[in-house]
């Protein structure tokens, strides 16, 4: 490869994708670095899968460019294939295959040499918990270990970037602990990888992050570059009743967003030493006597929603 | 083209087929139920017609005839009535498909004239029936009256009259026995394979979107073609097998003589095969469903080559659009080919039109199918 070792892996550049009356992208740009772990983060039909699978050549765009390190993803697709692993959302290895026999499939599609395949798979399996799994059906894993034979397969032709669309959805915690394990393995092996959530705490583990909504990348930044970007402080609010203090929060002087978040209500104020004591005391005027305010650090879901409002955001 | 990716293909897709008894057996046992269904069920020689006689007259020369007509094996359950209004009755009823009546005076015209009139009446809502039942009943009452005038001469003492008339005897060739059965199994054993080859590949590619495994496929760098050949070539094998079992039970079970040459048979075989699984193919990537797809792949062949191919109706037969329609049912080829070299023997050069008309069939449908699949979720 002549491209400079600077080079973005992946530059899309204006990408537009419409399913008859519905833009589902209207024109994402993105950059990503090699041996970084990008996420795409965003809730449900905000384009991520369709962003996925035109960066994965299955898909064509509308308009836009796609450049996968000097290749030409929109105009050459089987030039790119050699060069990234897609896997999609959807489960899409052959359930009436055993797990040694998907992996073998896949090798030989990608023309992998024998020995290197062997050995390979026997690594990645060891890596992905799976190899007592190997004559296993496919079909008879459990989520967890379908979404880690996803990625042997992905990557048994060492491709050089890895794209994941939502990996982890319906995966156990434990799972995804393990499966983001081999993901740090990769990237710091030189994979560049890009991956889709819908999950916040997910998307904190990611190098950097671009915050989709509606077809369009509204922010791009670090995880701890975005939080610092959120404008005001964040305060949680534990009561007896989240519900009410939500309630009773509404348009009160200096609240720049609330979110319900289980027992407790985050509320992102302008100034936390001035709102708080008015916080406080606007509580207690509506009946909640319990409330207690700790300032917190910002999640990316509270960026989200300070980006977006909490009903966009949901 | 890759070697390694058609194999790995093509092997993925028969541990596919093997580890899915159900349709495997499916794609295995439907020839054979067809074969006995319609080897059996379809038979253009009417044997056992129901007929009834109404004997007015009772005389000997009469009973003859009616013995006649009881003896031979086209007609069985004959009843003989006595009145005008069994007659009405057996005919309302259905069941006599025809009545014989042999009037009051037959024997005495009979005897005068040397020929006696006898009414027969049938029932004509099945008129292709009927009409070999006639053809049946005349034959017998030709047999009697052979007979009669026989005797009739010699009781005259004149010599049975032999001068003037043409003595016309036919010989069939090809099928002596006039057996309907060799003429319709080797049409038969075509509509299994256009009916099951098309069945086969039709449920191929749309099973790997169905279950969520193309997206996948088409993000690897295999091709179009190698992802049609692997495709079909499993279920090349298949349909092959289903063929020599059909092609067997043809000769072997339903003794459908067999002339030609097995070579010639096995290649038209092979290509009719190609044809057929093509179209299934071709069917498959278009409907993304396995349902839609095997379904337009039924309704797709069965008219066509039940009704198009002569298997059963003649082809020269039929008006002229629809003999023109017909040249597109590719298993009208199959058929010509199958009972020529079964029944005449046929060589390819006899059957070079049909041979090649097949040919070219298969060329068009594979390359339409190698062009079809796009590797693309669009």
């Amino acid at each position: 490869m002549t491209v400079p070792p600077d080079d973005p892996a992946i530059r899309a550049q204006g990408l537009v994708r419409s399913f008859g009356p519905v833009q589902a992208v209207r024109g994402v740009s993105l950059e990503v670095r090699r041996g970084e772990i990008f996420g795409l983060v965003g809730p449900d039909g905000a384009g991520k899968t369709t962003i996925m699978r035109m960066l994965a050549g299955v898909l064509r765009p509308d308009a836009g460019e796609i450049d996968l390190g000097g290749i030409d993803v929109v105009a050459e697709p089987e030039r790119a294939r050699a060069e990234l692993s897609y896997m999609p959302q959807r489960f899409g290895l052959y359930e009436d295959l055993t797990v040694g026999e998907n992996i073998f499939f896949y090798g030989e599609l990608f023309r992998v040499p024998h020995a290197q395949r062997r050995a390979r798979s026997g690594q990645l399996l060891e890596a992905a918990g799976l190899a007592p799994f190997r004559r296993r059906l496919a079909g008879q894993l459990s989520g967890g270990m379908k979404q880690k034979l996803g990625l042997v397969c992905a990557l048994i032709h060492t491709p050089r970037v890895l794209l994941l669309d939502e990996p982890t959805t319906g995966v156990d915690p434990v799972s995804r602990r393990e499966f983001w394990a081999i993901l740090y393995d990769l990237r710091d092996s030189g994979v560049t990888i890009l991956l889709s959530t819908a999950y916040m705490d997910e998307a904190e583990r990611c190098s950097r992050l671009a915050l989709l909504h509606a077809g369009l990348v509204r922010t791009c930044d670090t995880p701890s570059g975005l939080k610092r970007a959120m404008a005001g402080a964040l305060v949680a609010v534990v009561a007896g009743d989240p519900r009410a203090v939500h309630a009773a929060l509404a348009g009160a002087p200096g609240v720049l967003g609330r979110l319900l978040m289980g027992d407790r209500v985050h509320v992102r104020v302008d100034d936390s030493d001035r709102r708080v004591p008015e916080l406080r005391a606007l509580l207690a005027g509506r009946g909640i006597a319990d409330a207690a305010f700790t300032a917190i650090e910002p999640g990316i879901e509270d960026v989200f929603v300070a980006l977006l409002g909490p009903e966009e955001a949901a | 083209m890759s070697p390694r990716r058609l194999f790995a293909m093509a092997f993925k897709e028969m541990l596919q087929i093997w580890r899915d008894p159900h349709s495997l057996a499916i794609a295995l046992l439907m020839p054979m139920m067809q074969m006995v269904l319609l080897g059996y069920g379809i038979s253009l020689d009417i044997r056992g017609v129901p007929l009834c006689i109404y004997d007015q007259e009772r005389s000997q020369t009469s009973r003859a005839l009616v013995q006649r007509f009881v003896a031979s094996d086209w007609f069985t359950g004959v009843r003989v009535l006595d009145s005008d209004r069994a007659v009405r009755e057996v005919m309302d009823n259905g069941d006599c498909a025809g009545v014989v009546t042999i009037p009051v005076d037959f024997s005495r015209v009979f005897t005068t004239t040397g020929s006696g009139p006898v009414q027969a009446v049938f029932d004509a809502t099945d008129s292709n029936t009927t009409n070999i039942a006639i053809g049946y009943a005349q034959g017998v009452v030709a047999l009697t009256t052979a007979d009669f005038e026989m005797r009739w001469a010699q009781a005259h003492g004149l010599l049975p009259r032999t001068v003037g008339a043409v003595d016309f005897q036919p010989r069939v060739w090809f099928n002596e026995g006039l057996e309907s059965s060799y003429f319709i199994i080797p049409g038969v054993v075509a509509v299994i394979l256009a009916l099951v080859g098309a069945q086969l590949t039709s449920l191929t590619i749309s099973r790997e979107w169905e279950r969520g495994t193309m997206e996948q496929l088409i993000s690897t760098p295999v091709t179009a073609l190698e992802v049609m050949l692997g495709k079909i070539v499993p279920y090349f094998l298949i349909g092959l097998f289903d063929a020599i079992f059909c092609l067997l039970a043809a000769i072997f079970w339903f003794h459908v003589p067999f002339r030609g040459s097995i070579v010639l048979l096995a290649l038209t075989t092979a290509l009719f095969t190609v044809v057929v699984l093509g179209i299934g193919y071709l069917l498959s990537v278009r409907i993304r469903s396995q349902l839609g797809a095997s379904q337009i792949a039924l309704i797709l062949t069965l008219l066509p080559t039940t009704m198009l191919s002569g298997y059963t109706f003649p082809i020269d037969q039929m008006p002229a659009p629809i003999r023109a329609v017909s040249l597109l049912v590719y298993a009208r080829y199959y058929v010509t080919i199958l009972r020529a070299v079964f029944l005449k023997g046929s060589s390819a050069l006899d059957l070079l039109g049909p041979i090649l008309a097949l040919a070219l069939y298969a060329l068009a449908i594979v390359w339409i199918a190698a062009r079809a699949f796009r590797k693309s979720l669009d």
